[in-house]
């Protein structure tokens, strides 16, 4: 990925991509998933692999693989009103912590944490554990997503529907 | 609850008719039981396709009905079904996904048993007497493939697999061409539960009934031709009933063979993959991978547990009377071009999974049914959609209606069938 247009401008501090990223869990858990679209690069990658030890997401199956098209297509599903199970979308509460900078280099910095994420839906409660790892980018305008890969522990198994963002 | 033993007050012959279903049948917890026993120990069950096993060695653990197996090539190359069961004390002998291996230890004790589950050796030998390895080899099942569909069963003296698809194996067929002349891979897979009997996954195969609604999501976040090829409801599809409880439900006619039509226009959707094909593959090939790659334009119900539907395999998995597990395994061209194989992951993912764009909201139906089924112990699931119109049911002239019920009266007619047996 080109990092051309970020000349000049320094990586971010752990502690920014920390407030980034807390930032980010709250937008989610309120389901403001219009203002979380504004959060990324427009070459960004979400993913939520189902292999845990690739890298190569792209010539892999993925639960999600989204570039821009599919992360708003996926937004507007969730909340267009039209999706049965994204209409009764369980209500979740994550918390992220366990930062630790992986590297960076120019304006970039990669961080991977953990996130604890439970969902109530119904009568059922269900916990989702990951490994996340954001790259984030400094911008003239702030940091920006550039990708953000959501490795669940459980992702070889069996889930159930999720009808958020994790 | 209702009681349906065969000698009870409500035997199985009365909980199907020709146009219902009891709700007993996703609910009582004793007809799950004998539905183990008569149907997914007495049938052919889908275990593998042949491409998860390509080399000897190469395994993957699966289950017939409850049981878990193994599905192995042992060095000959032959493909064998081995439940997944130390002889001795009755630990798995292997709990990994997938793999490659020489051999089967079981982690208790040690016993060690060949690829084609025959018992190879046992720690301290000595403290048996008269012990002949033979009588101890892992248990194997029968094992028949069809066009690259593993199945096996428990019974000797069932009918071949050959027979028991009949009609089937010409939508098999019409299904692989999907390969476009290169065979075809699974190239991974989704897996998701719900909280249902898996019979109400079963009839969602053949339902185009629910798909503009249930879907609407899906179609919004498509370009207008492929809402367009997906609005099954108006295309002059039709549902046919196979025998055997299988049934095929043809949704989007013109995408039947695919083979055929090479000619047509190359739909918006896959111009660019078009375009980049080109840059590496003659016109001829192009075509025939742009026409493939979507998948065929019919779903394949296999009763009990498999469909061959657009471009992946169904298979459902009943864990318990109100638990199914449901696996989407996506299908690539086996040695075809990166750039088409990477389009039929974005496809899957678009759809398929627990973040895809239309499992979520099935799975919400079906989780949907099994808790309003709660209501009424004594009212029946309706499946008379269609019923009397010209064609439906193979009755009378013409091909009938593509959310015509057919499929689901077709297997629940099987069920009957053996359950009664």
């Amino acid at each position: 990925m080109s990092l051309s247009t970020d000349a000049g401008l320094s990586a971010p501090t752990l502690n920014e991509a920390i407030e980034f990223i807390w930032t980010e869990a709250d937008l989610l858990d309120a389901k403001d998933y219009r203002e979380w679209l504004t959060l990324w690069r427009q070459d960004g990658i979400y993913v939520v692999p189902i292999d845990p030890a690739t890298e190569d997401f792209e010539a892999q199956l993925n639960y999600a693989y989204d570039d821009a098209e599919m992360r708003l297509a996926r937004v507007n599903r969730l909340m267009g009103g039209s999706s049965m199970s994204a209409v009764a979308a369980p209500r979740t509460v994550r918390t992220v912590s366990r930062f630790r900078r992986l590297g960076g280099e120019g304006a970039r910095l990669q961080v991977r944490c953990a996130q604890l994420l439970v969902e109530h839906k119904r009568d059922v409660e269900r916990c989702y554990a990951a490994d996340v790892t954001y790259d984030l980018v400094r911008e003239e305008q702030g940091l920006k997503l550039a990708r953000k890969v959501v490795r669940l522990v459980n992702a070889a198994e069996a889930l159930a529907g999720i009808a958020y963002l994790l | 609850m209702t009681t349906a033993q065969a000698n009870g007050p409500k035997p199985y012959s009365e909980l199907v008719k020709p146009d219902r279903v009891h709700t007993a049948l996703y609910k009582d917890e004793a007809i799950f039981r004998d539905e183990m026993e008569k149907i997914f120990q007495k049938t052919w069950v889908w275990v593998a396709h042949e491409s998860e096993i390509p080399q000897p060695g190469a395994f993957k653990t699966s289950y017939v009905g409850l049981q878990p197996v193994i599905v192995v090539r042992t060095r000959e190359g032959e493909i064998r079904v081995l439940l997944n069961r130390c002889r001795h004390r009755g630990a798995t002998v292997c709990e990994n996904r997938t793999g490659k291996t020489s051999n089967f230890v079981c982690p208790y004790h040690g016993w060690t048993y060949g690829l084609d589950g025959a018992l190879r050796g046992v720690p301290y030998p000595e403290g048996y007497n008269d012990f002949d390895k033979s009588n101890y080899g892992l248990v194997s099942l029968r094992v028949e493939s069809y066009a690259g569909l593993v199945f096996a069963t428990s019974k000797d003296d069932i009918e071949s697999l050959s027979d028991f698809l009949g009609p089937a194996k010409t939508w098999i067929d019409l299904f692989m061409k999907q390969g476009a002349g290169f065979g075809v891979k699974t190239a991974g897979e989704h897996k998701f539960r719900f909280p249902g009997n898996w019979k109400i996954q079963l009839e969602n195969t053949t339902d185009a009934y629910h798909f503009p609604l249930v879907h609407r999501s899906f179609l919004n976040s498509v370009d207008d031709e492929t809402g367009q090829t997906f609005d099954l409801m108006n295309q002059g599809g039709f549902v046919q009933d196979l025998g055997n409880g299988h049934s095929v439900m043809v949704m989007i006619p013109h995408l039947v063979d695919l083979e055929e039509g090479l000619d047509a226009p190359i739909p918006e959707r896959f111009a660019a993959l078009a375009d980049e094909l080109r840059r590496s593959h003659p016109e001829d090939v192009v075509r025939r991978v742009v026409r493939a790659v979507g998948g065929t334009g019919f779903n394949l119900n296999l009763f009990p547990n498999l469909a061959c539907s657009m471009a992946f395999f169904r298979v459902l998995r009943p864990v318990s009377v109100s638990e199914t597990e449901i696996s989407h395994i996506a299908i690539g061209m086996d040695g075809g071009p990166e750039a088409a194989n990477r389009a039929r992951l974005r496809i899957h993912e678009h759809f398929q999974g627990p973040m895809g764009f239309g499992s979520p909201d099935d799975a919400e139906a079906w989780t949907r049914v099994q808790r309003g089924a709660e209501a009424g112990p004594d009212l029946w699931i309706m499946l008379n959609r269609s019923l009397g119109v010209d064609g439906v049911d193979n009755q009378g002239p013409g091909l009938g209606d593509v959310s015509a019920e057919t499929g689901m009266r077709a297997a629940y007619q099987m069920w009957k069938r053996m359950m009664c047996a």
